[in-house]
């Protein structure tokens, strides 16, 4: 176990001597991201500063079969930027120029480790901005949201990262360089960057990305409605969708999260009494477009059954909305030494049913579970606040954790909507996807990763996948139909 | 040809009963249409162990049914829409679905698909095969952001499904968007699941008309409003069927986002911007959406919005004149028409040299069986393209020339 004095030599080499850390205190650091359950310290951690760098990193990684695990801000949710300490882990945060940025054609090229929301202040003087917005935005980096592909509040209306990638040069796994994609987004061949795009580290590193840009919003309107009971408010959700409103952003927040809020330094106002509070986000070219819209959506809102709807008059009572459910996470983790962020997927129609059922599991469990979450794409985050020192606890929550999956699965869901499957998810990848499906994922993975150096032993639950015969002979030597057009078939690759 | 075209469907009958249906086409080329996605696994898994080559048919209205195979196999037969969810704006639709009939079935339920391909009469399977979005991919997207999900069969007649049906998924590697877009050369999509919208509650078209160069620099000015169209072409004269070229801006979403985004665009440009009666709009787009084929072969260029005056310049230089639309918000041009392979391929070089791909979106055999759908593949690309397609179709079963590599 560990890695070889010659090979961190080497590292040195490349990058520097003050750029590789090997000592255990420095390597404790990067033993976890933003997921409480897994610990795990890398064998060494290399810090290049340049693309070039990272390029002769991999070289001389994939030249050792070292197995390595790129990292950006080391904010996933889901375990997925841990390395074992037979693996190196190349930290991305010193690539940080924005290297361009094309009005006139609405777009960016940056390096990995550009921070989000460093991206959208460098574009907004151009009237423009990077959409998805991970609620770790301002500190999460566009590399990593590429790895994940991330989403956040706003991606109700403007997509997730994948919908905003144009093209990535990346350095694969074996340390050649390819680019695929192109400024415009037209590809040169299938859909390489969409395939690349939420692999989670495995195909290898993005070391340049060019991001669409969208235009700012020139008006908008917050409403938050307060809601006496959970099932109320995520009927709500599915009444405005259904109304063929499609708000820019379309939150939830519970009972439980509005309590943790309010009793922090972020308190919102947000009424404490509630069953649920929703906030809705709507924007557009002009102030009568979100003003006709946000007309509308109150009326919605209260036809649902909302007890108030407060509609923000300025730009700081709308922050003042927004702080409630852009640090919620802040406030939670006041809750308990730990915090246990879930992220699934249901279709909109079975939030309210859903909702009821993860209220029941948490009763079953014992444990106390806060909801807030992007409510207009179904994305649930039930969040736990527990200790993970309490062994009994722990496992509790993990057994809550997985039949809270498995309800969102049996009502036509998914197991992660935006943090990724990592390591902690593998074992639930068989909910939803049949031997087939996982064993075509791992050929694909060996495409790019033969060796499997990069970031091994994520997203696939190789046990569960069905062998996958690339080898199979064209044709039958004998017993076989002979093929009649085979020899005048023309190109393939 | 014959003799064994008859051993094929012997064949094929014993293994599919009424699972399919089979017949042979004059020049005895069996051709089966399966009525289930385990049914084309069943096909496709004898074709890898009895190595027939296999063409991949939808309705035949955009590709020519031409490629050499020994077997032609058809969606014609997967008309299903299994699951259609209005409220939460989502449908699994199977792939030979004609196109326009799914609109009328979604409209039905008030809901709509911001989907407008080029062509008539297509499938489902085919739209998302070929991955070709029309002019609503300026404001909603390539035809892959409007897929959740999709079941591919295998060149060696494995069933794999990746995605699902909510509308947000990061669960495993991305292997939707690999199929959408490649032709087929990964397999035959069976069905595909598809983020719906809401029928918009305003829709209304703008036109202008004038030089090419002038249409196109008021197109980027309405960009820089800030402005979204849902639609933003360029049409050449032959696809506007006028004398000059034209400038057509659509526009849809709620009222006062439709009234605000029209003001915006007529204010930004020089030339008046006449609106079209409801009646004339529903006859243009679809108009100039079917001169997609007027020529035997199409291709698409994609260029940056600032680049495309010269992506059409070398549109012109090489090819003779033909139907052109150009889609500005996109970064599309889109030409159909007649051209030697030749020419063709001189395009494709002279257009990578200027960073600009050019996907062959149908042709002749004897044109796309020389020059494949994409080409000149940037360093890297072409090996990892030739691996995927080994690890879907090991046996090379699947006729789909999808790179000149």
């Amino acid at each position: 176990m560990g890695i070889s004095a010659h090979v961190t030599a080497a590292l040195a080499v490349i990058v520097g001597p003050g750029w590789v850390r090997t000592a255990p205190a420095e390597l404790d650091t990067y033993a976890s991201d933003g997921l409480p359950t897994h610990h795990s310290p890398p064998g060494a951690v290399v810090l290049p500063a340049t693309r070039d760098e990272v390029v002769r990193v991999v070289q001389l990684l994939a030249h050792h079969k070292v197995p390595f695990v790129a990292r950006g801000a080391g904010t996933g949710l889901s375990g997925g930027a841990l390395a074992d300490a037979d693996a190196v882990l190349i930290s991305l945060t010193r690539l940080t120029r924005i290297l361009e940025v094309d009005p006139a054609n609405r777009l960016a090229v940056v390096e990995p480790g550009v921070v989000n929301t460093r991206l959208t202040a460098a574009t907004e003087p151009h009237g423009l901005h990077y959409a998805p917005d991970p609620s770790s935005q301002t500190v999460c980096t566009i590399g990593g949201n590429v790895a994940e592909n991330a989403g956040g509040p706003h991606c109700l209306k403007y997509g997730v990262t994948t919908n905003h990638i144009l093209e990535l040069e990346v350095v694969l796994p074996n340390g050649s360089v390819a680019t695929l994609g192109s400024r415009h987004g037209e590809p040169w061949g299938p859909d390489l960057v969409g395939l690349f795009v939420g692999s989670e580290g495995m195909f290898g590193i993005a070391t340049r990305i060019t991001v669409r840009l969208t235009p700012l919003p020139k008006a908008v309107r917050t409403l938050l409605a307060d809601y006496e009971a959970l099932r109320t408010a995520g009927e709500a959700v599915s009444a405005i969708i259904a109304a063929g409103i499609l708000p820019a952003a379309l939150e939830m927040i519970d009972r439980n999260c509005i309590a943790a809020v309010e009793a922090s330094i972020y308190a919102a106002g947000y009424p404490t009494d509630a069953g649920a509070v929703l906030l809705v986000e709507l924007d557009g070219a002009t102030d009568d477009v979100v003003v006709a819209g946000g007309a509308e959506v109150e009326r919605i809102l209260r036809e649902s059954g909302a007890r108030t709807v407060q509609v923000a008059s300025d730009e700081v009572e709308r922050a003042r909305l927004w702080q409630g459910r852009k640090k919620a996470f802040g406030a939670l983790g006041r809750l308990n030494r730990d915090l246990f962020v879930q992220d699934t997927v249901v279709p909109r129609s079975a939030l309210p049913t859903v909702l009821e059922q993860v209220d029941s599991i948490a009763t079953t469990y014992g444990i106390r579970i806060a909801n807030v979450f992007h409510a207009g794409d179904g994305n649930l985050h039930p969040n736990i606040a527990f200790d993970s020192r309490d062994a009994d606890e722990l496992e509790r929550v993990e057994r809550a954790s997985a039949e809270i999956l498995g309800v969102c699965v049996a009502a036509g869901g998914t197991i992660t909507g935006e943090h990724g499957v990592g390591a902690d998810k593998l074992r639930y990848m068989p909910l939803i996807f049949d031997g087939d499906t996982l064993g075509a994922m791992r050929a694909v993975h060996l495409v790019f990763d033969p060796d499997e150096i990069a970031n091994p032993g994520k997203v696939i639950p190789i046990h569960a996948c069905r062998e996958w015969h690339t080898g199979r002979a064209r044709r039958q030597t004998s017993g076989g139909t002979a093929p009649v057009a085979a020899a005048a078939a023309g190109g393939s690759a | 040809m014959a003799e064994a075209g008859l051993t094929i469907v012997r064949r094929l009958r014993s293994l599919l009963g009424d699972g399919a249906a089979i017949e042979t086409d004059a020049g005895g080329l069996p051709r089966v249409a399966p009525r289930s996605e385990e049914a084309v696994a069943l096909i496709l898994g004898t074709a890898a162990s009895e190595g027939w080559r296999v063409r991949i048919e939808g309705t035949a209205g955009w590709m020519p049914p031409d490629a050499l195979a020994d077997l032609a196999l058809t969606t014609t037969q997967l008309t299903e829409i299994p699951h259609l969810d209005a409220p939460d704006l989502v449908a699994t639709v199977q792939a030979g679905v004609v196109w326009a009939e799914l609109r009328r079935a979604l409209a039905d339920h008030g809901a709509w698909t911001a989907i407008d391909p080029p062509g008539s009469g297509r499938s489902i399977g085919s739209v998302v095969a070929t991955g070709t979005a029309g002019p609503l991919r300026a404001g909603f997207g390539n035809v892959r952001d409007h897929l959740l999900g999709v079941t591919l069969v295998t060149g060696d007649g494995r069933v794999v499904r990746p995605g699902g049906r909510v509308v947000k998924n990061v669960a495993g590697f991305d292997l939707t968007k690999l199929a959408a877009g490649s032709f087929g050369a990964f397999g035959v999509l069976t069905s595909v699941t598809l983020r719906l919208r809401a029928v918009p509650r305003a829709d209304l078209t703008l036109v202008g008309s004038g030089q090419r160069d002038a249409l196109l620099t008021a197109a980027q000015t309405i960009l820089e409003t800030g402005t979204t169209p849902a639609a933003l072409e360029v049409l050449s004269p032959r696809a506007a069927r006028a004398s000059d070229w034209m400038l057509a801006v659509r526009l849809v979403g709620a009222d006062p986002e439709v009234e605000a985004a029209r003001n915006a665009a007529g204010g930004a440009v020089p030339m008046p911007l006449r609106e079209l009666p409801v009646q004339e709009a529903a006859r243009l787009w679809p108009e100039a959406l079917a001169g997609a084929t007027l020529g035997g072969t199409t291709l698409r260029l994609g260029a940056v919005p600032t680049s495309l005056d010269d992506a059409l310049d070398l549109v012109e230089h090489h090819l003779p004149e033909g139907w052109m639309s150009v889609g500005v918000g996109a970064g599309i041009v889109r030409w159909s028409g007649d051209a030697a392979v030749d020419r063709l391929k001189l395009l494709r070089r002279a257009a990578a040299q200027q960073e600009m791909p050019l996907t062959l979106e149908r042709a002749p055999w004897e044109v796309r069986s020389q020059m494949g759908h994409f080409g000149a593949y940037r360093e890297g690309v072409g090996r990892l393209v030739s691996a995927l397609r080994h690890t879907f179709d090991p046996g090379g079963v699947l006729v789909v020339p999808v790179g000149d590599a």
